[in-house]
């Protein structure tokens, strides 16, 4: 008999085994590989609601566990956790990546890569399902991994495009940045309390009496771990050019779902970062820092999947500011209102991209509104959603975050309401430009026409849960079952409201009457728009890091190893043989009859020298 | 009278063995050079021969008895060789034989 602790392992492993079956049975079979990738999600999503059913209803769901280390006095148990967070996160992740699957049949038809493509997405399920529920610091670590090596493989899923590929290995590598400080502060943890287990740590943690020093280094280096999964500033880089992949795999992976693994991490570890505030409030300003920043550069974007990526890393930073403000019940409701919406705008910029043939400039778009309908009516809640409307998902769960900071950080709230104001210009504007007006470029946004049901079902769906997901505030409710909202009366609500709608106004009236380019919005912040437009210059800053202060120290290096290593050292001994060599040489010049005269006065030396 | 004793075959077959010697380190001709090695084999040989003719017991001839047939051996191999190299370079001169120049 199956119980529902059984059932965990199955939504964990059945997308293992359909990627497994994928890529070593019908890699040539695409329609079968879609169906096994399809079946083991959907398999998931089902098991996932009786789980969450089971966790509503208050039974405890115990999954069976199996030591898989057992070091004299020290074990490392292979277990699940499954409460109301990874419940909830389950169904997040098993629901999202369904609709997203079924829509990639359509976004991938025709692929050379098509049966490779869905092995990748189950591959990336089977790592995500486990970061949601690993029980030890160890597990979540391995799955964070193998999290980065899928997301790696689909970001160039399309490799023998250079951008993909250099994409690809850019996200790679920043990550690896940061799970570096995480490695270390996973060890850290573990050294300091002797376990991994996260019940076990929550329960130790505070009673170690460690030092000030030492619970601000684990909570930063654990932290660091969520800034580069999470695409935090400084690490945030890699998001926007990740955008390379399919559009479906940027809805899933780089919008719902792994880019929020960081806030679940860190809404998991919630204790420990509450142990040291000076970390809670550097949490908190990256996340306000990051959410203004990539506000900011998302307006001046040109790329329709571009802005999506910007606005991602935007809502991530209220996430994790939530997080350092210790509302992590309103980060994770955040969290799931944003995956909805979010893989919504982002399958809607991708069911755009194929009518128009892969153009992604929003300026030659226009016009999409009446050849697109579903698209453009699930794009506009979808945009509404995240700029915050009332009564969509947005509104609920932003303004959460926003009241909660109301209480305790006035700075990081201003920050927020700027950053809140970018957000419904940008959005409306991509809108705008995207649907409205005229078609700009006749030959590829002329001839769009709307996405086959395939493409525009998901859609629907997730239009749908993007306009209930923050209803009643169910999903907080469920977390925290005492949650309660801080409340400062429907005026300061109606003020939250009235920024996004500002934001809005201001875009219709810069580009309602069709702008053909973005000149007036060039002229209005001047040099600061050539800023933005270049992101504030980071990577070109990480470049000359790289080159100048990198590439100097190599430099350096190379001059002490051809002076001392292989001038000195080496040089000197290798000339000496080779001399030695050459003298020696001079005797075997291949005349056999020098080789039997050296011979025979040898012979008559050992001869004479015996005699004498 | 002069009698002819052992210092008289040891003069021979000395002078034989610097023929030999001669001979292979001067010849170019890898035919001539096994020549020359034949030649320091009889010039021993001869020395061994004597020297059991003058001592008064058999060692020397039973030595002198396993050179010849060492030797009979060795011309077989010997010239093998030389033939296999003619085959293969299509000359048997040793200067031209020159791949284990250093």
């Amino acid at each position: 008999m199956l119980t529902n602790g059984h059932l965990v392992w199955l939504i964990l492993f059945a997308p293992l085994l359909a990627a497994g079956a994928i890529m070593l049975g019908t890699r040539r079979l695409p329609r079968v590989s879609a169906a096994l990738s399809i079946g083991a999600v959907v398999l998931g999503f089902a098991l996932s609601l009786k789980l969450f059913v089971a966790v509503l209803q208050g039974q405890a769901v115990v999954a069976p566990s199996v030591v898989w280390l057992d070091l004299a006095g020290w074990q490392l148990v292979w277990a699940a956790t499954v409460d109301r967070l990874s419940a909830l996160m389950l169904l997040v992740v098993t629901g999202v990546g369904a609709t997203i699957h079924v829509y990639s049949l359509g976004y991938m038809r025709g692929d050379a890569g098509f049966a490779r493509f869905f092995g990748c997405l189950s591959l990336f399920m089977f790592s995500m399902l486990g970061i949601v529920l690993a029980a030890n610091f160890i597990q979540m670590f391995i799955f964070w991994e193998l999290v980065g090596v899928s997301s790696y493989l689909l970001i160039g899923f399309w490799f023998e495009r250079p951008s993909a590929a250099e994409a690809g290995k850019k996200a790679f590598i920043v990550n690896r940045i940061g799970d570096f400080g995480f490695l270390l502060g996973i060890l850290l943890v573990g050294s300091v309390a002797g376990t991994f287990n996260f019940a076990e740590l929550a329960a130790r943690w505070p009673t170690l009496g460690l030092s000030a020093g030492t619970l601000a280094l684990a909570a930063g280096l654990i932290f660091c771990g969520a800034v580069g999964k999470s695409a935090q500033f400084p690490l945030h880089v890699w998001l926007p050019d990740a955008m390379e992949g399919p559009t479906p795999v940027s809805a899933l992976i780089h919008a719902a779902t792994m880019v929020a693994a960081g806030v679940y991490m860190l809404c998991r570890v919630a204790w420990l970062l509450a142990a040291s505030p000076e970390i809670m409030q550097l949490i908190a300003w990256t996340g306000g820092v990051t959410a203004l920043m990539a506000a900011s550069i998302a307006i001046t974007q040109r790329d329709i999947k571009r802005i999506l990526a910007y606005s991602t890393l935007s809502q991530l930073g209220y996430m994790v500011m939530a997080v350092g403000l210790g509302a992590t019940t309103e980060a994770m409701f955040h969290l799931t209102t944003h995956a909805f919406f979010k893989a919504l705008l982002f399958l809607g910029a991708g069911s755009v991209i194929i009518a128009l043939h892969h153009e992604q400039d929003i300026f030659k778009m226009g016009g999409l509104a009446k050849k697109m309908p579903v698209t453009f009516a699930t794009f506009l809640i979808g945009t509404l959603a995240l700029g915050g409307i009332w009564p969509l998902a947005g509104f609920y769960s932003k303004d959460a975050i926003l009241l909660a900071e109301m209480d305790v950080n006035r700075p990081l709230l201003v920050l927020s309401l700027i950053t809140a104001g970018l957000t419904g210009f940008y959005m409306a504007r991509a809108l705008i430009v995207a649907f409205l007006g005229k078609a700009r470029d006749a030959k590829a946004a002329g001839h769009a026409h709307e996405s086959p049901l395939v493409v525009t079902l998901p859609l629907v769906l997730l239009a749908v849960m993007a306009v209930i997901a923050g209803w009643h505030e169910e999903i907080p409710h469920f977390l925290k079952p005492d949650f309660h909202e801080h409340d400062h009366g429907a005026g300061v609500l109606l003020g939250f409201l009235a920024i996004p709608l500002a934001g809005f106004a201001l875009a219709w009236l810069l580009y309602g009457r069709g702008a053909i380019d973005d000149v007036k919005l060039r002229r209005a912040l001047g040099p600061l728009y050539t800023l933005l437009e270049n992101k504030f210059y980071v990577d070109e800053f990480y470049l000359f890091l790289v080159n100048s202060v990198q590439g100097g120290l190599a430099a350096v290096c190379e001059g002490f190893d051809f002076v001392f290593v292989r001038g000195l050292s080496i040089g000197s001994a290798a000339g000496l043989t080779r001399l030695a060599g050459w003298c020696v040489r001079q005797l075997q010049g291949g005349y056999l009859r020098f080789y039997l005269l050296f011979t025979i006065l040898g012979i008559a030396a050992v001869l004479i020298w015996v005699g004498r | 009278m002069m009698h002819v004793g052992l210092i008289h075959y040891l003069a021979v077959s000395g002078a034989l063995f610097a023929l030999g010697l001669a001979c292979i380190v001067l010849r170019r001709n890898a035919l001539l050079v096994f020549m020359g090695l034949e030649m320091n084999l009889n010039a021993a040989n001869l020395a061994l021969v004597a020297f059991s003719r003058y001592g008064g017991h058999a060692d020397g001839q039973v030595l002198a008895t396993f050179i010849i047939a060492i030797a009979a051996a060795e011309v077989a191999i010997g010239l093998a060789i030389i033939v296999a190299l003619f085959r293969q370079r299509s000359t048997v001169v040793t200067d031209l034989l020159r791949s284990l120049r250093g």
